[in-house]
């Protein structure tokens, strides 16, 4: 069974939001909430500055703390995929997950159940890529298998410099940003 | 109640629900199509689920989106659902701009339009009804201004945005760069952005390309007072002096000409004067250049023989809102001639040229002769201009000279902030008898209006006929998804009706919209079918390099690239550019500079609810420095107040170090005023509002904003 993960070029994105929007309007976010969003790093003293833009969202670590502290188990890994999603039926709004995930990647649907990136599994299932993958102009996500030697994920984190978001956190997250 | 006022109207495709609510449609239904979010026309497919629309993809038939849409388009959803988009015909009831209103019924209101609109032709002329028409949704209305008498057509689009690059790259190869632009990014391996922030200014195809570009490691080099996203991508930033463009493209051709680094046999071929250019060149040295634009002579130098090393697929990008100084497209010729140097036109990673399918346009009777002729440029006083110049008409309207004006239809074009100094236009607004806006959503100019007349969507709505001209040709179909949710008509509608109140239904032979699309299909050997189904149709590739068979062609007086212009000459301008040092601002001030972002466009777009959730409002960015010597934290609500005193609205400082510390920098298009518009009302601040000032461009009429200079107050 395949481990999704996510590659994304920092070199190629331009930060246009196109996959915030195409994740609103394929998952029906209710306005004013983001399973998506766009962060941006400067580094630097004008006019020598560096400056990362990335698409950020759910992780799906190996080692998701969300996972861990659900008292429900609505929040669990999904064995197709391995990618972590919630349950809105068993979910009873406690906000355990919100409060311990890193990432600050999920948020309280007006609905009453946590809520946040489900890697668009419902696409995948029928052999497309995620929203915000097949959306972007300028393609700079890659969505892939982890576990697959050959996916075009590990070919690409094998020959650029990558780094994943807070390792310190000891997720393990499953999103790469090519530098 | 919309489907019973369609039906009558006989303006309805056969679609099988209305918007979404009391529906019984099942399933997921797909409607090719194409976008009308911003101007650049992406092949789309829209999808309904359950008889609700769901969401908008890019078609992958279609070259312009090749299967992508941008923020815009796949937000276009939200143009469908916004709250406050116009939704029945709406008559004046106060005083202009107080937004009164009675709802009407469309005939009440095209009654009255039709009346005023004949009370002038009896009264001044049909030369005093003129026409702001932004997009092909205008293509009607103009037919049907045009039947009435007037030559009076313009939009912003030339004197306020790419007029001067198009008369600056006309004046030298004889052809314009067009829309979408003929620019090979994908292929390019230099690629040179002055004062072009691709990525930000997101015109889909441009934006992939660049990506692709970048992929492909080559060689950027950006020229911008802002580190823009794509400076971020760049090999070399350059932070030019803002208005010193024009310093830096000579210095480099300076060098490029001094060391024989450009493309002689190009030139020796295709060039004309280049003598007189070279010896024009002679002062401009990097040297010369330092003190005016603050780059280092070496990084002149290290960029010019960076674009040398890989001539011709060396592209210095023509800009699109290239509307700056005043001296526009002078500035865009040394755009041009640098580009010429490197014998990119033409050639990969250059300049393609475009082609389109040969669609004839629908046999129409001939339209009436003005006698008096267009009104916006009386006497060519503005010798290279290419197209009407808004802001001329403006100026006919505010003096009667050199004929009155006293009516504008506005489509689809908010006037109050696209045209600078508002003051002007709202003045012209007051002398005018009759004020007509027709759109989707509103905006500050509908305000204004006596008529408001509500167009449906492009999701529900035929449309003219994409003909683009482009690398490659095809023929694309904008039709329904949807029936409008409320009292919305198509333009192609509201055009013909109001002809017909006009008198003059001979010049709209055709029923229906699909009669009209059908006969100029069959007549281009097309299918109407076919084109339904699949929303495009591609024509068979053609050459789009000189290298691959096109024959060079220069349409200008000498046939040939132009490095010394006699026709300037001849009218009194300079054959080669020159240097003008341009006004800075006072001490204590900041020039304000503005662009865009990729998720709006214009002023049209803050309501739609998903864009409007992308970014709500804009701030302004202030060297983090300047922001920490004034007291301005990041994210704290200043006021900025401009040279003639007028004092912004509210928004917020973006302290960062991505910007030099003498100007300052907004994204477009907020600020609304208009009550209408509830969701994007007082949110951040109108550039347009504080460009009081404006510098005309004696060839074209360009009016160059980036003449004005800003106080910072905090907000208490």
């Amino acid at each position: 069974m395949a481990r999704y993960g996510m590659v994304i070029d920092t070199r190629r994105c331009v930060g246009c939001m196109d996959c915030v929007v195409a994740c609103k309007t394929e998952n029906q976010v209710p306005e004013g909430f983001d399973r998506d969003w766009i962060a941006t790093d400067t580094t630097g003293r004008f006019p020598n500055l560096h400056l990362e833009i990335r698409s950020e969202r759910c992780n799906h670590c190996d080692a998701p703390p969300c996972v861990d502290c659900c008292p429900t188990g609505a929040s669990h890994v999904e064995p197709f995929g391995h990618v972590v999603l919630v349950t809105p039926e068993q979910c009873i709004g406690c906000k355990a997950c919100l409060a311990s995930c890193p990432y600050d990647a999920r948020f309280v649907n007006p609905d009453g159940f946590a809520d946040k990136c489900t890697f668009c599994i419902h696409r995948v299932k029928e052999g497309l890529d995620p929203a915000c993958v097949s959306v972007c102009p300028t393609r700079c996500m890659t969505f892939g298998d982890l576990d697959d030697p050959r996916s075009e994920v590990n070919r690409l984190i094998e020959s650029r410099t990558h780094h994943a978001l807070i390792p310190a956190a000891g997720t393990s997250p499953r999103i790469f940003y090519l530098t | 109640m919309a489907a019973g006022l369609a039906a009558s109207a006989g303006a309805r495709p056969a679609l099988e629900h209305v918007s979404g609510a009391a529906t019984t449609e099942k399933g997921i239904r797909k409607v090719p199509t194409f976008c009308d979010i911003c101007f650049w026309k992406c092949g789309a497919i829209a999808h309904v689920k359950d008889g609700r629309l769901w969401k908008v993809e890019g078609n992958p038939e279609d070259p312009l989106s090749r299967g992508r849409l941008c923020p815009r388009g796949t937000g276009g959803v939200g143009a469908y659902f916004d709250p406050d988009r116009l939704k029945v015909p709406l008559v004046r009831r106060q005083k202009r701009g107080q937004e009164e209103w009675v709802q009407t019924t469309w005939d009440e209101a095209l009654n009255v339009v039709a009346g005023k609109m004949e009370t002038i032709k009896t009264k001044w002329g049909a030369e005093a009804m003129a026409l702001f028409a932004h997009g092909l949704g205008g293509t009607f209305l103009k037919h049907t201004l045009k039947a009435y008498g007037s030559p009076n057509i313009a939009a912003p689009s030339f004197a306020q945005c790419r007029g001067p690059r198009d008369v600056g790259f006309a004046l030298t190869f004889g052809e314009e760069i067009g829309s979408p632009e003929r620019t090979d990014i994908r292929n390019a391996r230099c690629l040179v952005l002055i004062g072009s922030h691709l990525g930000e200014n997101m015109h889909n195809t441009q934006a992939q390309e660049f990506a692709e570009a970048v992929g492909a490691g080559a060689s950027i080099i950006v020229v911008d007072p802002r580190f823009s996203v794509a400076a971020s991508k760049a090999k070399h930033y350059l932070p030019i002096r803002p208005g010193t463009d024009m310093a830096l493209l000579l210095a480099w051709m300076h060098v490029i000409v001094g060391e024989g680094l450009y493309d002689k046999e190009y030139v020796a071929a295709h060039g004309y004067g280049f003598v007189q250019f070279q010896a024009e060149l002679e002062p401009y040295t990097p040297e010369w250049a330092y003190p005016e634009t603050g780059i280092a002579p070496d990084a002149i130098r290290e960029t010019a023989r960076e674009m040398a090393r890989y001539r011709p697929a060396t592209l210095i990008h023509p800009g699109r809102h290239a509307t700056w100084y005043g001296d526009d497209s002078q500035r865009s010729r040394a755009v041009a001639l640098l580009n010429a140097l490197m014998g990119s036109w033409g050639r990969k990673g250059g300049f393609w040229t475009p082609s389109s399918m040969d669609v004839p346009g629908y046999p129409y009777p001939a339209y009436p002769k003005s006698t008096k002729g267009k009104v916006d440029n009386p006497g060519s006083r503005h010798r290279f201009a290419t197209e009407s110049i808004t802001t001329g008409i403006r100026e006919a309207t505010l003096t009667g000279q050199p004929y009155p004006v006293k009516g504008w239809m506005v489509y689809a074009t908010n006037l109050i902030n696209a045209l600078p100094n508002q003051e002007e236009t709202i003045r012209a607004i007051q002398a005018l008898e009759l004020l007509v806006v027709v759109d989707v959503a509103p905006s500050e100019i509908a305000g204004w209006a006596d008529v408001v007349l509500p167009e449906s969507t492009y999701l529900e709505r035929y449309d003219e006929l994409n003909v683009e001209s482009f690398r490659e040709p095809f023929v694309a179909l904008r039709q329904p998804v949807l029936h409008s949710p409320h009292d919305q008509k198509p333009n192609w509608w509201i055009a013909r009706t109001l002809a017909g109140k006009l008198g003059l239904q001979a010049y709209y032979p055709w029923k229906t919209i699909e009669d009209y699309l059908d006969h100029r299909l069959a007549k281009a050997n097309l299918s109407f079918t076919e084109l339904k189904r699949k929303g495009i149709i591609r024509g068979a590739a053609v050459p789009v390099y000189f290298d691959d068979g096109v024959e060079p062609s220069f349409p200008t007086p000498s046939g040939k690239i132009e490095f010394y212009s006699t026709q300037l000459h001849d009218a009194g301008f300079d054959p080669v550019p020159k240097y003008t040092r341009h006004p800075e601002p006072p001490a204590g001030s900041f020039r304000l500079l503005f662009g865009r972002a990729p998720m709006h466009t214009f002023s049209r777009t803050q309501s739609n609810p998903l864009l409007h959730d992308l970014m709500s409002e804009n701030e302004v960015w202030v060297n983090a420095d300047v922001a920490s010597r004034l007291g301005l934290d990041d994210g704290r609500y200043v006021r900025l107040r401009n040279q003639d005193g007028v004092l912004g609205q509210r928004i917020r400082v973006k302290a960062t170090e991505r910007i030099r510390p003498d100007c300052v920098f907004m994204v477009h298009g907020f600020g609304h005023t208009s009550k209408m518009m509830r969701r994007a009302l007082g949110k951040g601040a109108s550039d347009a509002q504080l460009i009081t000032r404006y510098k005309t461009d004696p060839l074209m009429g360009g009016t160059g904003m980036n003449v004005n200079f800003v106080t910072i107050e905090a907000e208490a």
